[in-house]
């Protein structure tokens, strides 16, 4: 296996998996960009979209239906929580609201283990979707799961390119986020804003769910914590709050993971990178705490 | 006399402990440009917050259209058409002029008219025109509050609240600015107008009052106010206490 050959694959490795931390940070990054929260459930929309998907395959639904169904009831769990749960604390100081979001991690997490149990199911692929592909003489190798995330990921967050662009919501969603006293002012919809937020926000990291489930062939309900853990860091690195930054932050890290792990076994790197990984948070925090986009401070009134 | 379109009476309004409005009562016409002067803290912006609903009254009332007001919320108070140019422009940085117009008539259900009003507001200021595409970040100061302006007119305003709109402004630009609110006044919008620049503030309205420390201490039309000056510099600063009723006395 020559450089270029291995480094290709190092690239399909790292997309793949930045993918799904890009998708499930910029979730984290538009809640926070509107209600000062750190949504601690929102890994468990991973756990909902991927149980979802799995209830609706047993029921005899078709994959590609099954997973649609799955991210429309994670979206549908998203408003829930948003009105029960966040709506009353909203404006209450941030350790309320994050409290809150802990306390909904455990709720869900503890309703997942009721409903399917804690221990891991099986997540069952349709055919097509474990073929691999051999480049090189299989020197370079990459499933249909990996080109399946990668263009999926893209497709979503075009969309949400899109979206904050083109709609009256979602320019409303970025005003919000900048300025929220000001887009009161102008008569923005701003409680339509936050549940288009949390929809679009649910129904990615539904997405992502699946995707994680495909790829470890397995859902059990404590499946969103690592990702989340992930989603947060690349996050913050890429500046909290802001679409891009999350976007950025979440290549980045899919980037640094596959390289450290690519790094010589002989170097003894591997088994320490999630320290790595937390390490660059801290400094990010300490020295960058607006990211690699560089996030204003917000304003008050 | 036309008939009155805003009417507050006797507005409390608290942050906390402290008490930013004690008993202020006005009125403002149909029509009419009401200046509302004073010095810094006097409670002139926690007016107009109370009036747009951004921050709850104590007591009082707030009446606009025959409608009380006093308990909808911001939106609800947009969409019947009273439009708020808050204090420090507040336009959305990182969205462009375009984008800013857009949101400012986010109550509106006319969306065939939006494009018209857009390019009406560009005629207005046609510096804006040129900027459309840049971030509202990047504008100076002075057109960022010709944004404020005009993303406050996409709404179509039958009441426009500006706060200060000469704040930190080259005074030709603001010469600019309030020759485009005289011709605002002549098309017959009503305009609560917040001003710490007295004259240019009294030679547009037709009507004052002064604030100080949460409460009315003078008001009276603007041309016998301009004739007064020392009498508004009086109540600005703190001599005995001078209201209609007072006078009358
Ligand atoms: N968010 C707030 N929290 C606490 N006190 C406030 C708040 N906003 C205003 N105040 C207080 O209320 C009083 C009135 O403030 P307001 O902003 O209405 O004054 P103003 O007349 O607009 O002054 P300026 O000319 O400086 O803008 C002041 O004493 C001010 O300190
Ligand atoms: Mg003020």
């Amino acid at each position: 296996m020559n450089l270029l050959e291995y480094t290709f694959q190092q690239i399909i490795n790292a997309v793949s998996q930045g993918s799904m931390f890009a998708l499930v940070a910029v979730g984290l990054s538009i809640i926070f960009s509107l209600l000062r929260l750190t949504n601690f459930a929102h890994g468990d929309m991973m756990m909902v979209g991927a149980f979802g998907t799995l209830v609706m395959q047993l029921a005899g639904v078709p994959f590609l239906l099954a997973v649609l169904l799955g991210i429309v009831i994670s979206a549908l769990v998203g408003i829930i929580i948003e009105r029960i749960a966040y709506r009353p604390v909203r404006g209450a100081p941030d350790v309320t609201m994050l409290l809150t979001s802990v306390a909904l991690t455990y709720i869900l997490e503890n309703l997942g283990i009721l409903l399917f149990t804690s221990s891991p199911r099986n997540f069952p692929l349709p055919d097509w979707l474990n073929a691999s592909f051999n480049l090189a003489d299989g020197r370079i190798s990459f499933t249909s799961i990996n080109l399946l995330t990668f263009g999926l990921t893209l497709l979503a967050l075009l969309f949400l390119a899109w979206f904050v662009r083109n709609t009256q919501v979602g320019l409303g969603m970025r005003a919000a986020a900048e300025d929220l006293t000001a887009s009161y002012l102008v008569g923005i919809n701003v409680n339509t804003v936050i549940v288009v937020a949390f929809v679009m926000a649910s129904s990615f990291a539904g997405l992502a769910g699946v995707l994680w489930a495909a790829q470890a062939g397995v859902v059990e309900p404590h499946m969103g914590f690592t990702p989340l853990l992930k989603a947060f860091v690349a996050a913050i690195i890429g500046g909290f709050g802001s679409i891009p930054g999350a976007i950025i932050g979440g290549f980045v890290l899919g980037a640094l993971e596959v390289l450290i792990q690519s790094l010589p076994s002989e170097w003894g790197l591997g088994a320490y990178r999630d320290a790595i990984v937390f390490t660059l948070l801290i400094a990010f925090l300490l020295f960058r705490p607006g990211g690699i986009v560089g996030v204003k401070q917000e304003v008050k009134l | 006399m036309s008939e009155t379109l805003l009417k507050i009476e006797q507005l409390e309004v608290n942050y906390g402990a402290v008490r930013a409005l004690k008993n202020v009562s006005l009125e403002v016409k149909s029509g009419e440009v009401v200046a509302l002067l004073g010095a810094n803290g006097a409670g002139k912006s926690t007016t107009l917050r109370a009036i747009s609903g951004l921050v709850k009254a104590k007591s009082g009332g707030i009446t606009y259209a025959n409608q009380n007001i006093a308990r909808l919320n911001p939106t609800q108070i947009v969409a019947l058409g009273v439009s708020h140019s808050p204090e420090g422009r507040r336009v959305f940085p990182g969205m462009t002029v375009l984008e800013n117009l857009r949101l400012g008539a986010s109550q509106r259900n006319d969306k065939e008219n939006i494009q018209a009003d857009i390019d009406r507001m560009f005629e207005m200021f046609p510096i804006l025109s040129e900027r459309k595409t840049q971030t509202a970040g990047t504008l100076s100061g002075g057109e960022q509050q010709m944004l404020a302006l005009t993303r406050a007119l996409m709404n179509r305003p039958k009441m426009l609240l500006l706060d200060e709109p000469s704040l930190g402004i080259a005074p030709l630009i603001v010469r600019q600015i309030f020759a485009t609110l005289a011709e605002l006044k002549k098309t017959g919008t009503t305009i609560l107008l917040v001003e710490q620049n007295v004259n240019i503030a009294l030679n547009l309205a037709d009507r004052a009052y002064v604030l100080r420390t949460g409460e009315i201490v003078l008001n009276g039309s603007a041309s016998e106010l301009r004739l007064n000056s020392e009498r508004v510099a009086q109540a600005y600063l703190g001599g005995g206490i001078e209201t209609q009723d007072s006078r009358a006395a």
